[in-house]
């Protein structure tokens, strides 16, 4: 269907509005002065700069160590957990699970945030601890809030899922575990794969949840770059926003390729089902 | 010999779940409870209901613009300006945003799907940068300023004000809006559009009639996902407001950074109860226009 005229003028200021401040912070990253609002000459200074900062590229390290472990920790207890889910029989533990993997995604960041602190400062002060934030406060933090996520992906491909088939491998002298690894798993990897790659740009991006769980000099890159903001900032913040911004979009790319392989894949199963079918009846 | 396997796999399923159920009863639902304990307690954990009074009747004083002082609830006043400032703010997603997912959704295939992942776009970069670029954008010397100085026209003062804060919040929480409106819309049956055409219903009255209704769940949740982060947001308000705007979000950090955790726990509690006050609401409307309609 062509568009009207009108909605292509409106489309073009949305998306005008939406990309702005991105297309200035990718121009001024290559801004040879301080400056963020005039442009004077093209240069690559503050990416050098950037090189050259120490503590910033340590908590990036942090920042990816730290996704890494939730995204490892989340995608394995989320898939079992969706197993689980889809399997259950009893009506209320079913309820129960639904809500429970709810509240981390619907409550505002900053509830999650204080309420694992608070937590987190009363069980340390139990065992005489002044400082009970650390790396592992916000690991845990971290899981908590990526869980729903794999869950909420992989839990749909096993309801695609015909519950018959990991029987039929076992009927034909599959082990369970066997029956597991060739039908339920395969079925289940790209839901998997996407769930671990949201947990992942989750989990690198997350400031307020991480600003209320860390402490003991463990920091990650948001909040950083949040006191880094306190005071004036330079374009060699914009220099850093532009790689990460690259690196979560060809994550994203990544898991929309699978995506798309992956319900290809479906329309294909559903066509010969259906040639099958329509045979069948004639 | 069929049994004993089946009921060996369903066993395993259960201990496949356990690990989940702990995770969840340990750091999602026990740390919720953590918050009432500490909203309830003073610093020795002595039951007190002082912080709620602290919130409900603390005052400060307040300069207008003219020079007079006016006496305020501090923390009545914060809580009535996120709430304003969100709803404000949510109005204003839902006016720009339903237009535009309602373009894409009758756009050919492809152009939806290049379409919606532009919106995402935004999503991909660090909020706070975002906020920042925002920052720099509406600075009195800043692009905006800089563009419309070269038009020939004054320069606006926007940096500081509650317009500012709004904006950013816009910003950030645009697509919160957009997507659940378009999957709904996306889905919607073109043959109902048709019928009511061929009805004689005019362009507007399809929209009032068949496209809004059906489209109201969508609506309803783009409402709550940009209501809920944009009323308990910090940083936005301190970068864009100049800190001049304190927001509930910027209150329960305050506290936090103070040191004051019972505090910040009873704003986080009575956060939560204005939270599920809203979703209650959201909630009647829905089953009522939805579901329950004529």
């Amino acid at each position: 269907m062509k568009m009207k005229l009108s909605s292509k003028i409106y489309t073009g200021i949305i998306f005008a509005f939406l990309f702005a401040p991105i297309v200035i912070l990718l121009i001024f990253s290559f801004n040879e002065s301080k400056s963020l609002s005039v442009f004077s000459v093209f240069s690559l200074k503050w990416y050098k700069e950037l090189m050259n900062d120490r503590n910033t590229l340590e908590t990036v390290r942090n920042t990816l160590v730290l996704a890494t472990c939730a995204t490892a920790i989340s995608t394995v207890m989320g898939t079992a957990a969706a197993l689980g889910i889809d399997r259950l029989r009893s009506r209320w533990y079913r309820a129960a699970m639904n809500t429970v993997t709810d509240i981390p995604m619907t409550n505002p960041d900053i509830i999650t945030g204080i309420s694992l602190m608070l937590m987190f400062v009363f069980v340390g002060r139990l065992f005489g601890a002044s400082n009970s934030l650390s790396f592992w406060t916000m690991l845990i933090a971290h899981v908590t809030f990526c869980l729903p996520y794999v869950i909420l992906q992989v839990l749909p491909k096993l309801q695609q899922m015909d519950k018959a088939l990991p029987e039929a491998a076992m009927d034909l002298g599959c082990t369970p575990m066997q029956a597991f690894f060739k039908v339920e798993l395969p079925e289940m990897l790209p839901g998997i794969i996407t769930g671990a790659i949201m947990a992942f740009t989750l989990s690198l991006d997350d400031f307020v949840i991480s600003y209320f769980t860390s402490g003991n000099g463990f920091e990650t890159l948001p909040i950083r770059i949040y006191s880094m903001t306190k005071k004036t900032v330079t374009p060699k913040m914009y220099a850093l926003a532009t790689i990460i911004f690259f690196v979560t979009m060809s994550l994203l790319l990544i898991s929309n390729l699978v995506d798309n392989h992956d319900s290809r894949k479906l329309r294909k199963r559903k066509k010969s089902q259906d040639r099958q079918t329509s045979s069948g009846l004639s | 010999m069929n049994r004993p396997v089946k009921s060996r796999k369903l066993t395993s399923y259960r201990a496949a779940l356990m690990p989940y159920s702990i995770w969840a009863l340990l750091f999602v639902l026990i740390p919720l409870v953590f918050v009432a304990y500490y909203a309830f307690t003073d610093n020795n954990f002595q039951f007190t209901t002082a912080n709620f009074n602290r919130f409900f009747t603390a005052t400060s004083n307040l300069k207008n613009d003219d020079g007079t002082i006016t006496e305020v609830h501090t923390y009545l006043l914060i809580f009535m300006r996120s709430l304003k400032l969100a709803v404000i703010s949510t109005i204003i997603c839902l006016l720009m945003g339903y237009p535009i997912a309602y373009i894409i959704a009758r756009a050919g295939a492809k152009t939806q799907k290049t379409m919606i992942t532009l919106i995402m776009i935004p999503m991909w970069m660090n909020f706070l940068i975002r906020t920042y670029a925002w920052m720099t954008i509406l600075q009195d010397t800043g692009i905006l300023n800089n563009l419309l100085g070269m038009l020939g026209i004054q320069p606006l003062h926007i940096i500081g004000t509650e317009t500012a804060v709004v904006i950013g919040m816009v910003y950030d929480y645009f697509p919160y809006m957009v997507l659940p409106i378009y999957s709904v819309m996306a889905k919607m049956d073109v043959r109902l559009l048709e019928a009511a055409r061929d009805l004689g219903c005019g362009s507007l009255s399809v929209l009032r009639r068949v496209i809004f209704p059906l489209s109201l769940p969508g609506v309803i949740s783009g409402i709550t996902m940009v209501l809920i982060p944009s009323i308990s947001t910090f940083y936005i308000s301190q970068k864009l407001g100049n800190g001049k705007f304190f927001l509930i979000g910027d209150a329960i950090e305050g506290q936090y950074v103070a040191n004051n955790l019972h505090f910040a726990a009873a704003i986080a509690f009575v956060l939560m109860g204005i939270l599920l006050v809203c979703m209650a609401i959201l909630k009647y409307v829905t089953t009522r226009h939805v579901y329950g309609g004529e």
